[in-house]
């Protein structure tokens, strides 16, 4: 238990919550009690983000339609067409695949993650008037990050859908494992999220960071391409690929879209990789977010 | 027993420097940790005489009953905000320990956690469940606290729409009624027009006569008497006094009466930037030719100079002076109405002036306490009886009446008188 939580979940006129303040050091745990009586503000929080981001916008949802189209259309473009990536995925595939496609079930779950670890990222220092003033578990603020990121993956995943249909291909399979798939995503960018949150509170640098680690980590994704079109002399890249928590669902969300066989072993070492990173990144946010309101 | 929050050695220390304002870079870090490993400059821990570090609060312990209503009171800086933090869980003490019995809620500054682009209504339950409460419990209080708040007509609107009285209200009506077992109330009372301020104290002493603790920081010694019993007088992060509310408030009173330290000039410690918008840095009270004094003659007058900076940008901030007169009646206000700077409102170091014409004063001695607020909102800074002045007469015409009380202003008026 954290030294300083609240012993009990019921309401006052019961039993008196009773608080002990006093110098913390060293790793903490999570007080797991008190981050679910707090959900409401979790869900409030994210509610925020979701009502300012499409309350500001003049064209609101239709942002998070265009965006992920125009991306797109420049990566059939360039990588599709110029490069043949097109080609290569025909290739690889043995049979014709609809690049924008097979873009397009790659960059969903991307952007998803992608932008839930930026606004984790910036989420404390976004919300320090809040953490300077009130107490509530500081674990809320990353957490309510996803809310934004999530709505806009949602309808992302619904245009892919129709993308699909606007195909003929059968969106079965994709109505039924992608939700799952979604959570893995979902978990990765938390556990990065995290600890790049706390990162970013403790040392600011972390801010000017990030958008290039952000490029460099599309990269090291399956995105553009797949990971199956790397050949026998790429296999120590291909290990070290596979360890990417996003590298995983994405291809898989690709093969579900796709209807190709799913590579279990990558979605295995990506979910345990995922789980290092949530380890790692609780640890670090609860050892130091007790400093939060005094360096924020 | 029925102690309700036990305080023992609560101690605070903050760096000092680039650390306590905000950023803490890698660089710094990795000069710091070789630092350590070749053993010089290492900084030395709990040392007081270390300048990288001070105390915001030191070995401060008391005990409160329930039921209790402590006013906490004590200049800038003595360390007010700092135990309210503490108490509130914000941050912890770098040393001693507290013990508090069941659920506190905090009414620190207004608008805290409300969202311009909000409604009102969206904003309630925002606020709501940032002070603790679940959904469901906002919603049952949902129609009290829009009834107090008295803003049914405007609770689809955002609130960047709304007047700052609403923004008061809207925010003091929330935290009331999360009915916590202790309440802190830091300074927000100061503000509202005099209705609303009236409701909110009656709300405060609702909550205390109704067995729940008060903790109530403010600088208005007039709502600290009538409201608390008892009083906490914090002195650079110390207890100087823990007693009835009357002892506390009359030494709190004659000890700000002493402080200035050159003659017509007073300096203060800035104070760490992210507590705080901005602060008053320096006043001083000038004669007509621009000296620092304490002594000006009644038909010259006298400009008081406001040094001050500002951290963040503070819409509508305005600078004002109090005159008070000898007894502590306030003479007059005076501020700058229009922000003082102008149509921008950006962090700097600003610098007031404002002149008091001669003959306006009676000779006599004031004291003038500066603050920089947002009208009916908040005080970003107050500065109490910082400095004061001693009017010498110089053919007032009133020596003729030496000793007796002609009160504080000087007009004159065309008398007419004829024969009857």
């Amino acid at each position: 238990m954290s030294t300083t939580a609240t012993k009990t979940l019921d309401t006052p006129q019961r039993v008196q919550p009773r608080a002990f303040i006093r110098p913390r050091s060293g790793w903490s745990t999570l007080d797991v009690f008190e981050l679910w009586r707090y959900r409401d503000l979790l869900f409030m929080l994210a509610k925020r983000d979701v009502m300012v981001r499409y309350k500001q916008a003049t064209l609101g949802v239709a942002w998070a339609i265009i965006v992920p189209l125009t991306q797109m259309a420049v990566f059939v473009l360039f990588f599709g067409n110029l490069l043949g990536a097109g080609n290569k995925a025909n290739e690889a595939a043995k049979s014709a695949v609809i690049y924008p496609v097979f873009l397009l079930a790659a960059q969903t779950p991307w952007n998803y993650f992608a932008s839930t670890v930026v606004s984790a990222c910036n989420s404390l220092v976004g919300d320090s008037n809040l953490i300077r003033k009130v107490y509530f578990p500081r674990l809320v603020v990353p957490l309510s990050s996803i809310g934004a990121p999530f709505v806009d993956f949602v309808i992302a995943f619904i245009v892919l859908l129709g993308l699909m249909l606007w195909y003929g291909m059968s969106i079965v399979p994709a109505l039924v494992a992608l939700p799952l798939l979604a959570i893995a995503v979902t978990l990765a960018a938390l556990g990065v999220g995290l600890l790049l949150s706390a990162l970013t509170v403790s040392y600011r640098d972390f801010r000017a960071v990030i958008p290039v680690l952000i490029q460099l980590w599309f990269y090291a994704t399956p995105v553009i391409i797949s990971l199956t079109w790397l050949g026998e002399k790429w296999n120590w890249l291909l290990m070290l690929l596979k360890l990417n928590p996003m590298a995983g669902p994405i291809e898989a969300f690709r093969a579900v879209v796709l209807g190709l066989p799913i590579d279990w072993t990558g979605l295995w070492c990506s979910l345990g990789s995922t789980l290092l990173f949530i380890i790692i990144g609780l640890a670090y946010f609860c050892r130091v977010e007790r400093r939060f309101a005094d360096v924020v | 027993m029925d102690s309700i929050i036990s305080a023992q050695g609560l101690s605070k220390r903050y760096r000092l420097g680039a650390s306590a304002t905000n950023d803490r870079t890698l660089r710094e870090v990795i000069v710091d940790k070789t630092r350590s490993w070749f053993g010089s400059d290492a900084p030395a821990n709990g040392n007081g005489a270390d300048k990288r570090f001070f105390w915001a609060l030191r070995d401060v312990s008391f005990d409160i009953q329930r039921g209790d209503v402590v006013g906490i009171i004590g200049k800038n800086g003595a360390g007010k905000s700092t135990l309210l933090k503490l108490l509130s869980r914000i941050t912890d003490p770098t040393q001693g320990r507290a013990e508090i019995v069941g659920r506190v809620g905090s009414l620190l500054e207004v608008g805290t956690g409300f969202h311009p682009e909000l409604t009102g209504r969206e904003n309630i339950f925002l606020n709501g469940t940032l002070m603790g409460m679940s959904r469901r419990e906002v919603a049952t209080k949902f129609d009290a606290i829009v009834e107090f708040a008295e803003v049914e007509r405007f609770l689809d609107t955002p609130v960047k729409r709304y007047s700052s009285g609403m923004y008061v209200r809207l925010a003091f009506a929330v935290a009331a009624h999360l009915e916590p077992d202790v309440l802190i109330v830091d300074e927000v009372l100061a503000v509202g027009d005099m209705a609303f301020q009236r409701k909110c104290l009656g709300k405060v002493q609702d909550v205390a006569t109704h067995g729940n603790t008060v903790l109530f920081v403010s600088h208005n010694m007039g709502a600290v008497t009538s409201l608390c019993t008892r009083a906490i007088l914090l002195e650079r992060g110390s207890v100087v006094l823990d007693g009835t509310v009357n002892e506390v408030v009359d030494r709190y009173m004659t000890g700000t009466a002493n402080q200035a330290q050159t003659p017509g000039r007073i300096t203060y410690q800035p104070l760490p930037a992210d507590d705080r918008d901005g602060q008053v840095l320096a006043m001083t009270s000038l004669d007509h030719a621009g000296r620092a004094c304490e002594n000006t003659l009644f038909t010259d007058g006298f400009s008081v100079e406001l040094e001050y900076v500002l951290h963040r940008r503070v819409p509508d901030l305005e600078v004002s002076i109090d005159v008070f007169d000898r007894n502590g009646a306030k003479v007059f206000y005076s501020s700058t109405r229009r922000p003082p700077t102008g149509d921008t409102f950006e962090p700097g170091r600003y610098r007031s002036r404002v002149r008091i014409p001669g003959k306006f004063l009676i000779p006599n001695h004031y004291w003038i306490s500066a603050a920089m607020l947002v009208p009916n909102v908040r005080f970003v800074d107050q500065r109490e009886r910082a400095v004061s002045v001693q009017i010498v007469d110089n053919g007032s015409d009133l020596h003729r009446f030496a000793g007796t009380d002609v009160g504080s202003v000087w007009v004159d008026l065309e008398w007419g008188t004829t024969r009857e």
